[in-house]
């Protein structure tokens, strides 16, 4: 909550859309530990989202159960659902889930999801070839008109 | 509160509904206690309702396993409260394996229902007679009884007994 809140506002790095529901999510933060009970309803929470997803295992509760080594509390979410970014801490800072965010931005700038599949479509050029400018200039010539030569202009 | 005597009306109504049955009664720093016998617990608890204790503020159960001089296994508790004067009074019953089994209270008082679920998840001692006699807490196809001494801290794999979403899967 501190993380979205006034100090730390999270959506300075781009992340300010919060939904509440899985089916508009492409982010879930797993935020302490999960009973055994709770490992169902959360497998089915991240079934729901769509594709492309994320996970973050927030808090030493998530990524390995902390303190809570009983029969009912799972050592680590990440045995059940994969995770993305583990962040440490109990509890952590928000600096280091704001952190964990922008690590996250970078990962999937470089690999995409699992495969990169969704991004490697959007490295090929698609639509309407762009415009060249240089053949523009090329037809002017060609035809005999002459380019105006260009002022230097430092306030326009 | 008040302070309670041994020989009260608890103890009128409990000796007068049990007549011939050796009940054991100790008190500890004015609070009262009383020992009754599984098979008599029924009928000593209604008689202390009858005799003006209209609450069940607890039952819970102890596990006496490696306990020092203790020479049962399981002990039943109920904390009983009287209302209209603050008396309480302590009712403790001992159970053996492999008879786990108790008489419910959830006839007496109703607050004895989900106490009696909760006891019965964690220690296994069945209470005969309750309406929905099922797990409280713990998921319906745990097996073991997590707060018996005998049972590891660390559980026996429920936990981890869960399948695994891997990413190319989800």
């Amino acid at each position: 909550m501190s993380t979205a809140a006034s100090r730390h506002d999270l959506s300075r790095f781009g992340s300010e859309v919060m939904r509440f529901t899985p089916r508009q999510c492409d982010l879930m933060i797993v935020a302490g530990r999960v009973v055994m009970k709770m490992i169902p309803v959360l497998q089915r929470i991240w079934m729901q989202m769509p594709e492309p997803k994320w996970c973050i295992s927030m808090g030493a509760c998530a990524c390995s159960g902390g303190v809570f080594d009983t029969y009912a509390v799972v050592q680590g979410i990440d045995r059940f659902i994969p995770v993305d970014v583990y962040v440490p801490g109990c509890p952590p800072r928000p600096e280091q889930l704001i952190r964990a965010i922008m690590d996250l931005q970078d990962k999937i700038k470089k690999t995409g999801t699992y495969n990169a599949r969704e991004f490697q479509l959007r490295i090929l050029p698609d639509g309407p070839k762009r415009f060249d400018e240089d053949e523009l200039i090329r037809i002017r010539e060609r035809n005999g008109l002459k380019l105006e030569e260009h002022k230097y202009d430092p306030i326009h | 509160m008040t302070q309670i005597s041994s020989d009260s009306v608890y103890k009128q109504a409990i000796e007068k509904a049990l007549p011939s049955v050796a009940l054991r009664w100790s008190e500890f720093r004015g609070q009262h206690r009383i020992d009754v016998p599984a098979a008599n617990i029924a009928t000593a608890l209604t008689a202390l309702k009858e005799a003006g204790m209209d609450q069940l503020c607890d039952l819970t159960a102890v596990d006496l396993l490696e306990y020092p001089g203790a020479t049962d296994r399981f002990e039943v508790v109920y904390l009983l409260l009287n209302t209209s004067n603050s008396d309480r009074l302590t009712v403790r019953t001992y159970l053996n394996e492999p008879n786990l089994q108790i008489p419910s209270a959830h006839p007496i008082w109703i607050a004895a229902d989900w106490l009696e679920r909760e006891v019965y998840d964690m220690y296994g001692i069945v209470f005969t007679g309750h309406p929905n006699f099922k797990r409280l807490l713990l998921p319906d196809a745990f097996e073991s009884f997590p707060l018996r001494k005998d049972y590891p801290v660390k559980g026996r794999g429920e936990r981890h007994n869960f399948p695994i979403i891997t990413r190319a899967e989800s």
